[in-house]
């Protein structure tokens, strides 16, 4: 009680001074505030920002904590080799793999956090706003997207780039146009190509190993495909070729973006925000579909013998559409990214058509780019462009069918 | 007596205005800062977005905006009471065109390189929205002197923010002033990249012209408030 009270008097001593608003934003977001509203209806229900933010928070979770295991799974098995017979508990969950994850990934939250969160008080202090809690979530997605070894000051920079330009400008939390998080992640695939993308920065030090003998690269599976390398195999024979098996893809135990891997968790993750009706499922549904019928468009190529084998789109055209979904990041995308509330689609057919053309155009980009081995970023931000065209022509259609109705009465 | 004579005969002639009344020397200042051409009538843009990525050739490109600008705009001042209306567009577009022509050759004739660098956007001069937007708001509305002033300013009001523009995108894209390595050498890491650090590969790309250009804007607007439109 004493920190809620201590904070409550600071409070009242800056009322009305500059740094007000940093005060209340450390009292609301530690307790519920005391002032309540006294006149008029409204709706009280416990579901504010605040606690939005925190819901999707705690759906990242189980995806940072398996991102903290594989960092040092991947480090420690490109070092001495991929175990024989894997055993989750001896391999996976085990200290060496938490300490290299902890000391890589808790940096790039930490950066992440107190960067962007400064930037957020900076400005509520000059504009004289609240504090708005929308870099809660933005600053939980920001280290999941990144690989591991980014340095620290590029992060910064990214960050402040993208929460003065992705949010500020536009106005602050919910004025938005772009994704903050994408935003900050495409500042730095085209600020900085040679430390976000290839097939040596996936791995912790796989740069430094680059030169070494045996040496295994780390090389994400999208990255293999993109080159007709059979990374994707059926059963897990591990020869000299790196390969992985598409189920150790769908619980992640393969290099990528710190907290993309296991797409096991982030549909534990999705069915949360679900439960939770944080998240639409019609964004998720309809991205899953887009995607799938992308890839089945191109398999059907494929069959059709349009495409010859020595093309440079086979590997990833051939790829079973059903694969397409499990590969890369796209579940992530779909799940975490599109369904922003406020840079998405806001009615409901809005989101079905939003949604389908996020995964489609992620595959489309993914397949006929190899420079963007992984086009869902691309594609979000591109349909969060037109997610308000989207929504104008729902509503006028709706406008339209109405205005028919009324006419059909009255004549 | 003499005295009151000389008043009124100055009263009778048209007053003559000094080479650098206030009203003139506004015509150069005004677009420099509250009626710059490119952050307050957002004209230009596309070369703004062109050849910013290093400051030499966005002086150069300053430079011939000016000179085809401010004799452009005394050309046409000077045949404004003789060009018809109806063909006045194409009119505009010769004395454009005959000038951007004139810099191109030199260019190519002393500066090879630096015009190979331009390419294109020398000859883009012509449909600079700056030139005509002036050519018909100003010149054929105002005397030759004038009109020169104008072109002067409204071209220097380009330039200045093609270098403020240029200066940020060369000094964080490329780690470069002028072509000289201002920050260290990026390959044998001396200066700023022994410490890791690295250039900005999207200052390069043209999009972070724009928000180069938007920033600017952005200050420019909340530092004058009666900028600010609705």
């Amino acid at each position: 009680m004493g920190l809620k009270k201590k904070l409550h008097e600071l409070k009242l001593k800056y009322k009305d001074k500059k740094m007000a608003p940093a005060f209340n934003a450390f009292h609301t977001f530690l307790y519920t505030p005391n002032e309540v509203t006294h006149s008029g209806s409204h709706i009280r229900a416990v579901d504010d920002l605040k606690r939005t933010m925190n819901t999707v928070i705690i759906s990242l979770i189980p995806c940072l904590i398996f991102g903290i295991f594989n960092a040092g799974y991947q480090h420690y098995s490109a070092i001495n080799g991929f175990p024989q017979d894997f055993s989750l508990f001896r391999d996976f969950i085990n200290w060496d793999n938490f300490q290299l994850g902890a000391i890589t990934v808790l940096p790039l939250v930490i950066v992440s956090y107190v960067v962007g969160l400064t930037v957020e008080f900076i400005f509520a202090v000059i504009k004289g706003h609240e504090v708005e809690e929308g870099y809660l979530v933005t600053g939980m997605l920001v280290p999941l997207i990144v690989p591991i070894d980014i340095p620290l000051w590029m992060l910064a920079v990214a960050v402040v780039f993208g929460v003065v330009i992705g949010k500020e400008v536009f106005g602050g939390t919910g004025m938005n146009i772009l994704n903050p998080a994408l935003t900050i992640r495409a500042f730095l695939f085209f600020a900085y190509p040679t430390w976000m993308s290839g097939d040596k920065v996936w791995v912790h030090e796989a740069v430094d190993r680059a030169g070494t003998p045996d040496a295994i690269s780390g090389e994400t599976i999208l990255g293999g495909l993109a080159q007709n390398k059979d990374i994707l195999v059926e059963t897990a024979a591990k020869g000299q070729e790196v390969a992985y098996t598409i189920s150790e893809a769908f619980y992640g135990f393969i290099p990528g973006s710190v907290g993309e891997t296991s797409k096991l968790l982030i549909l534990v993750g999705a069915a949360f925000l679900i439960f939770t009706k944080i998240a639409s499922w019609r964004i998720i549904l309809s991205g899953f579909a887009g995607a799938a019928a992308m890839g089945l468009i191109f398999n059907g190529i494929v069959d059709a013998g349009w495409i010859e084998e020595s093309s440079k789109f086979y590997g990833l055209m051939s790829t079973p559409f059903w694969q397409h979904l499990i590969i890369g990041s796209i579940a992530f995308g779909v799940v975490f990214m599109a369904t922003d509330p406020v840079s998405g689609s806001q009615t409901n057919k809005g989101k079905w058509i939003y949604g389908f053309l996020i995964g489609f155009i992620s595959i489309l980009i993914r397949v006929f780019n190899p420079a963007y081995p992984e086009g869902v970023f691309l594609a979000i931000l591109l349909m969060n462009v037109f997610a308000p065209t989207i929504d104008h022509y729902v509503v006028q259609a709706n406008v339209k069918k109405r205005m028919k109705r009324l006419k059909v009465k009255t004549a | 007596m003499a005295e009151v004579q000389e008043k009124v005969e100055t009263k009778v002639r048209e007053p003559k205005e000094p080479l650098f009344s206030k009203k003139n020397k506004k015509l150069i200042t005004d677009p420099l800062t509250d009626n710059n051409p490119i952050t307050i009538q957002v004209l230009g843009i596309c070369s703004a977005l062109a050849i910013t990525a290093q400051l030499k050739p966005s002086i150069v490109m300053a430079i011939s905006v000016i000179f085809v600008l401010g004799v452009g705009n005394v050309v046409i001042s000077l045949m404004r009471n003789i060009i018809p209306s109806k063909i006045r567009i194409i009119v505009q577009l010769v004395v454009v065109a005959a000038l951007v022509i004139i810099v191109d050759q030199v260019l190519k004739a002393f500066a090879y390189e630096l015009s190979k660098q331009l390419s294109v956007f020398i000859g883009l001069i012509i449909t600079n929205c700056i030139i005509m937007g002036r050519f018909e708001a100003f010149a054929l509305g105002n005397g030759p002197w004038k009109s020169f002033l104008d072109g002067i300013g409204n071209a220097a009001g380009y330039g200045v923010i093609l270098i403020i523009v240029a200066f940020f995108r060369e000094l964080l894209g490329s780690g470069t002033l002028f072509g000289f390595k201002v920050l260290g050498d990026p390959i044998e890491k001396t200066g700023l990249y022994a410490f890791g650090y690295e250039n900005n590969g999207f200052m390069v790309l043209a999009p972070m012209a724009l928000i180069t250009v938007g920033i600017i804007i952005w200050i420019q607007r909340s530092r004058n408030k009666a900028l600010i439109e609705d």
